[in-house]
C-alpha cells in the first residue's frame, strides 16, 4: 500500500467525497473500540454511552444549522434523506395534492425519488434553470399548482456549486402552502445556514461531504411549523418512527465532530479556498476557448467546473490522471452520457464532454493549484494539438454548421 | 471503575480489533468516491468488491447476489417493500414472531392495499407445517420466516419455508441477522430466494448490512439515486464499514465452530443454574442458537432484577433491544401463547466469543442474591 | 476505466499526429464521427502511384481509445496497398489493443476512417482520369 501512497494524484474531488479530517477520525475510534454498544439498548450502561455520544452529535449538527436537536433525523447518508423527505412528505400529505415540483439539474437521488412517485401516479414537473444554473422565481412561482403538494430543489449544485436563493424560493413555497425540501448536501459547512430564518420544512445532510464518515447523513424534520413525513424504513421505531434502524453510534459521533469542526473554521476555511478557487481560475483562463458553467458570483468558493473547447472529456480525464477530478457528477461518470446539469444550462454536447469539475478542499495546498495550473495548461495544448475540431477552428469553420456524418 | 459482564450479543457485538485494522486507513485516510474514475475511486471500488466476496463466501452464496445496505433493518425493508411493488395488492405472509423490521414494513404496506397473512408459532416459537397449511391466500408475493428469533434462539425449518414459497409462486426470505455467525448458513443448500445480514452482529461494524438474493428474483428498490449496488439501493457506498463488515465475515467462518462450543458451554452452566433457581427457560424443547437463553422467574419483576444487575455490571436485555423502549411484555412470547406476567418478567442473556465460565459463575452468584432480596421484599410485602 | 497498455502507450505517444496537404491528389481524406457522439477521426493517406500508402496522418478529437486507435491504423497502413488496407477491420484493431466492450465503437470509427480516406482518394483519382 506505501507504494500506492507515494504516487497518489493531486485530490481535487472534494465534492465527491472529502477526506475524513484526523480530528473527526480520533472522535470516531474509541466508539469503535471501546463504547461500543446499541445506543436502543435502554436496558444497560454500554447503551447510554452511545446513546449520550448520540445526542451530543445531534446537537452539533442542528447547531451548524441553527435548528433544534429535535429536528434532526440520522440517516444513511444524503441519498435516503432525499428519499425520505421527497416520498415520505409527498405520500403523507398526498391527499393535498399529487403534483410535485423540482428543478432538472438537481442529485439523480432527487430526480429518481420524484421519477418512483411518477410511477405512483404523482404528476411532476422538472423546472430548466437559466443559463447560469440558477432557477427564476418568477418560472419557479409560475409552476405551482394548486396541487403542489411539494417543491425541492438542492441549496449548491454538486456540480457546476451555484447557490440557490433558498430564502425566496421558501417563501415562495410559503405563500402558496407547498412543502419546501433542499437538497443541502454540498453545502455544510460552505455557505451559511439558518433554519430559524429559512423557510425551509425539510433539508438533507450528508457527512461526507464535510469531512465526516461515508454511510451516515441527516434529515431535518421542521418542527414549528410542524412538517409529518411517512417513514421509508420501519422497524423498531428509532428516530421517532422516522427511520428504523440500528444507528452506527461511531460514524453519528464522526459526523457531529465534523459539523462541529465546519461551524467554527468555516469562515476562515472559505476564504482560503476562494483564493486558491480564484487563482486557479485565473490560470487556466489564459488559455483560448475556456468555458466556466454556471454562475461565478453566487457560487461556492469551493468549485470551478470549466470546459476545454474542442477536447474531448474522457481524453481530458486520461491526460490529466496526475489530478483526481470528476467530469459531472461522480455518481454518473460511469455512464458514457455528457452531463445532464450542463445540458439543461444550454451548453451543447462537446462543451458539455469537455468538462472538469475541480472542487477544491480543506487540505488543498496553493503547490497543488499551481501544479494543476501547468499540468492542464500543457495537457490541453497537446490534446488540441490532437484534434481536428481545433484544427477547424483555427480555419475559422463554425463546427456547428458542419453535417456531420450520421454515425 | 467497575468490572463489566457484557451478556447482550444479540443486541450488538464489540467490534474485532483484527476489523478494526483493515477498517482504519478507510477511515484515516483520503478516500475516493467508489463511483469516482480516478484513482482514488478505483482503489475504493476494489475494496468494495474483495468485501463483497468475502461476506459471500461466508454464506456459500456468489459476489453477485450480496447487496449492501445500510444494516439489517434496511435490508429487511428493502425486500418486504421491493417484493410487494412487484405484485400490487398480493398477500405478504410473514411469522408472528418476526423483527419489527419486517412486521412494521408489512404493516405499512396492509395500509396502501397489500394483505397480510400470518403464521402461528408454537408455544416453543417454531412455524410447523401445520401453521403453513391454515395460510389460504393464493396470491402470495413473499414469505417471510427469520432463521433464528432474536429473543428466543429458536431455529426455523428453512425447507417448510422453501416448499410453503414453491408451492405458492412466492419469493421466500429469512431474516438472519441473528443466526449467521452463530450457526451454519449455507445460501445456496437453503433454497431461499433472499436473506438478510447484519455486521454488527458478528463483531462487525454498526451501520452496514446485506440483502442477499438470488439472480432470479427481481424486485424494486427502496432508496433511488445514483444506481449504486445493481441501481438496487443507491448512495455513496459506506466503504469503512463494508471492508469491516467483509473482514468479520472471514473471521466469523474461522471463529464459529469454536465459539459456538464455547457458548454452548457456557449456556449449559447458566440453565442448570437458572432451573434451579426456578426460571421458566423459554423455546427450551427445540433446537436454539447455542448462544441465547430466554427466561423469566414467576412473580419476579423482569425489569427490577434487569436494573439491579446492572448496577453490579451485567449487561443482560429484556426482550430485543429494539423494543426496550416500551414496557410491552415481548411479542414473541406472547405469540407463543406465554402468560403475560409471565413474559413480562422475561430476561435475556446472550453470550459471545469473549465470555467466560467465571463470568457465568459471578453472574449466577449475583443473581442468586438479587433474587433473595427481590423475595423477601415480596414476603415483607405480603 | 481501466487502459491496457498499448492504449496507454499509444495515447501518450501518439505515432503520425498531423495533416497532410488534402488537395494534393495522392492523398484522401477521411473524416468520421461527430463532435456530439464524443469522437471526430480525421486520417488522411497518401498513396505512390502504384497503389501503396507512403504516408498516414492522423488527428482525433475522442477518448484515449479512439486516440490509441487511429494511432494505431496509421502504424498497420503505411506500406500497405489500397486493397490491403480496405481489409482492415475493427476487431483485428479491438483485439490489437484489447479494448473493452464500452469501447469498440473506437474501432469501428477507426475502420471507418480507413475506408472514408480511400473512397476519397479513389473519387478525386476518379475526377483526374
Amino acid at each position: 500500500m506505501t507504494k500506492d501512497i507515494a504516487r497518489k494524484p493531486i485530490y481535487l474531488d472534494y465534492s465527491s467525497t472529502t477526506p475524513v479530517d484526523p480530528r473527526v477520525a480520533e472522535k470516531m475510534i474509541p466508539f469503535i473500540t471501546e463504547h461500543f454498544g446499541n445506543p436502543a439498548s435502554r436496558s444497560h450502561s454500554f447503551g447510554w454511552t452511545a446513546e449520550e455520544a448520540v445526542e451530543e452529535a445531534r446537537d452539533e449538527v442542528a447547531k451548524l444549522v441553527n435548528a433544534d436537536p429535535r429536528e434532526i433525523v440520522w440517516t444513511s447518508g444524503a441519498t435516503e434523506s432525499n428519499n425520505l423527505a421527497i416520498k415520505g412528505a409527498s405520500h403523507f400529505y398526498s391527499t393535498k395534492g399529487k403534483h410535485i415540483l423540482t428543478v432538472s439539474t438537481e442529485h439523480k437521488c432527487v430526480i429518481d425519488s420524484f421519477r418512483e412517485l411518477e410511477r405512483e401516479g404523482y404528476t411532476a414537473t422538472y423546472l430548466e434553470p437559466e443559463p447560469n444554473g440558477l432557477v427564476d422565481l418568477e418560472k419557479f412561482k409560475k409552476a405551482i399548482r394548486p396541487d403542489t403538494v411539494l417543491a425541492s430543489v438542492m441549496f449548491v449544485n454538486n456540480e457546476i456549486g451555484v447557490i440557490q436563493d433558498i430564502e425566496a424560493l421558501g417563501n415562495i413555497c410559503r405563500e402558496q402552502k407547498v412543502i419546501f425540501h433542499v437538497d443541502a448536501a454540498q453545502a455544510t459547512g460552505k455557505v451559511d445556514i439558518d433554519l430559524e430564518k429559512l423557510p425551509v420544512d425539510l433539508m438533507s445532510f450528508s457527512a461526507h461531504k464535510t469531512y465526516g464518515p461515508k454511510g451516515i447523513g441527516a434529515l431535518y424534520v421542521r418542527r414549528k411549523p410542524r412538517i409529518r413525513i411517512e417513514a421509508q424504513m420501519h422497524g423498531g421505531g428509532h428516530e421517532r418512527g422516522m427511520r428504523s434502524g440500528t444507528l452506527a453510534t461511531h460514524q453519528i459521533v464522526g459526523m457531529g465532530e465534523a459539523f462541529r469542526i465546519a461551524r467554527i473554521e468555516m469562515q476562515l476555511e472559505n476564504e482560503r479556498i476562494r483564493k486558491l478557487r480564484d487563482k486557479l481560475l485565473h490560470g487556466l483562463q489564459d488559455m483560448e476557448e475556456v468555458y466556466v458553467n454556471g454562475d461565478l458570483k453566487h457560487r461556492i468558493a469551493h468549485n470551478l467546473n470549466i470546459s476545454f473547447n474542442y477536447v474531448e472529456g474522457e481524453s481530458l480525464i486520461m491526460a490529466v490522471k496526475d489530478i483526481a477530478v470528476s467530469s459531472g457528477s461522480a455518481c454518473t461518470s460511469a455512464s458514457l452520457e455528457p452531463s445532464y446539469v450542463l445540458r439543461a444550462l444550454g451548453r451543447s454536447d462537446e462543451l458539455a464532454h469537455s468538462s472538469i469539475r475541480f472542487s477544491i478542499g480543506r487540505f488543498t495546498t496553493e503547490a497543488d493549484v499551481d501544479f494543476t495550473i501547468q499540468l492542464l495548461k500543457e495537457k490541453i495544448y497537446k490534446l488540441r494539438e490532437l484534434s481536428p475540431l481545433w484544427d477547424m477552428f483555427k480555419d475559422g469553420i463554425d463546427i456547428s454548421k458542419v453535417e456531420w456524418a450520421a454515425h | 471503575m467497575m468490572q463489566k459482564f457484557y451478556f447482550d450479543h444479540n443486541a450488538t457485538t464489540a467490534l474485532d480489533k483484527k476489523v478494526l485494522g483493515v477498517m482504519m486507513p478507510y477511515i484515516e485516510m483520503q478516500q475516493g468516491n467508489p463511483t469516482s474514475q480516478h484513482s482514488f475511486g478505483r482503489h475504493a471500488r476494489t475494496a468494495i468488491e474483495e468485501a463483497r466476496e468475502q461476506v459471500a463466501l461466508a454464506i456459500h452464496a456468489h459476489p453477485s447476489e450480496v447487496i449492501f445496505t445500510s444494516g439489517g433493518t434496511e435490508a429487511n425493508n428493502m425486500i418486504v417493500h421491493g417484493a410487494a411493488i412487484k405484485q400490487r395488492e398480493s398477500t405478504l405472509v410473514r411469522s408472528n414472531i418476526e423483527h419489527p423490521c419486517v412486521a412494521r414494513p408489512m404493516e405499512a404496506m396492509k395500509h396502501q392495499g397489500w394483505k397480510q397473512a400470518l403464521l402461528d408459532v408454537s408455544q416453543d416459537g417454531v412455524v410447523t407445517k401445520e401453521a403453513y397449511k391454515n395460510i389460504s391466500a393464493e396470491n402470495v408475493s413473499l414469505v417471510s420466516v427469520m432463521l433464528a428469533n432474536n429473543e428466543t434462539g429458536a431455529i426455523q425449518d428453512m425447507s417448510l419455508l422453501h416448499d410453503f414459497a414453491k408451492e405458492k409462486n412466492a419469493l421466500s426470505h429469512t431474516d438472519a441477522v441473528q443466526a449467521f455467525g452463530k450457526i451454519d448458513v449455507h445460501f445456496d443448500e437453503l433454497h431461499i430466494d433472499a436473506m438478510t445480514l447484519s455486521s454488527h452482529k458478528i463483531y462487525g461494524p454498526q451501520g452496514v448490512g446485506a440483502l442477499i438474493l438470488n439472480k432470479r428474483s427481481d424486485i424494486e428498490p427502496l432508496i433511488y439515486g445514483g444506481g449504486q449496488e445493481k441501481n438496487l439501493r443507491s448512495g455513496t457506498e459506506n466503504i469503512a464499514a463494508i471492508v469491516g463488515f467483509g473482514k468479520a465475515c472471514e473471521l466469523i467462518s474461522e471463529s464459529m465452530k469454536a465459539t459456538s462450543t464455547h457458548t454452548h458451554e457456557l449456556k449449559k452452566i447458566l440453565e442448570v443454574h437458572l432451573k434451579a433457581l426456578g426460571a421458566v427457560i423459554f423455546s427450551e424443547k427445540v433446537v436454539r442458537l447455542n448462544n441465547t437463553t430466554f427466561f423469566a422467574f414467576k412473580d419476579i419483576e423482569g425489569s427490577t432484577l434487569l436494573t439491579a444487575l446492572d448496577k453490579k455490571g451485567f449487561a443482560i436485555a429484556s426482550g430485543s433491544a429494539c423494543s426496550s423502549v416500551n414496557k410491552e411484555p415481548s411479542h414473541v412470547l406472547l405469540a407463543m401463547g406465554i402468560d403475560e406476567d409471565l413474559a413480562r418478567g422475561a430476561l435475556r442473556i446472550s453470550f459471545g466469543q469473549k465470555n467466560s465460565v467465571t463470568e457465568v459463575r459471578d453472574f449466577i452468584e449475583a443473581l442468586r442474591k438479587e433474587l433473595q432480596t427481590l423475595k423477601q421484599l415480596t414476603a415483607i410485602a405480603a | 476505466m481501466a487502459y491496457s497498455d498499448k492504449v496507454l502507450d499509444h495515447y501518450e505517444n501518439p505515432r503520425n499526429v498531423g495533416t497532410l496537404d488534402k488537395d494534393d491528389p495522392h492523398v484522401g481524406t477521411g473524416m468520421v464521427g461527430a463532435p456530439a457522439c464524443g469522437d471526430v477521426m480525421k486520417l488522411q493517406i497518401k498513396v505512390s502511384d502504384d497503389g501503396v500508402i507512403e504516408d498516414a496522418k492522423f488527428k482525433t478529437y475522442g477518448c484515449g481509445s479512439a486516440i490509441a486507435s487511429s494511432s494505431l491504423v496509421t502504424e498497420w497502413l503505411k506500406g500497405k496497398t489500397l486493397d490491403q488496407a480496405s481489409e482492415i477491420k475493427n476487431s483485428a484493431i479491438a483485439e490489437e489493443l484489447a479494448l473493452p466492450p464500452v469501447k469498440i465503437h473506437c474501432s469501428v470509427l477507426a475502420e471507418d476512417a480507413i475506408k472514408s480516406a480511400i473512397a476519397d482518394l479513389k473519387s478525386k483519382q476518379g475526377k483526374l482520369i
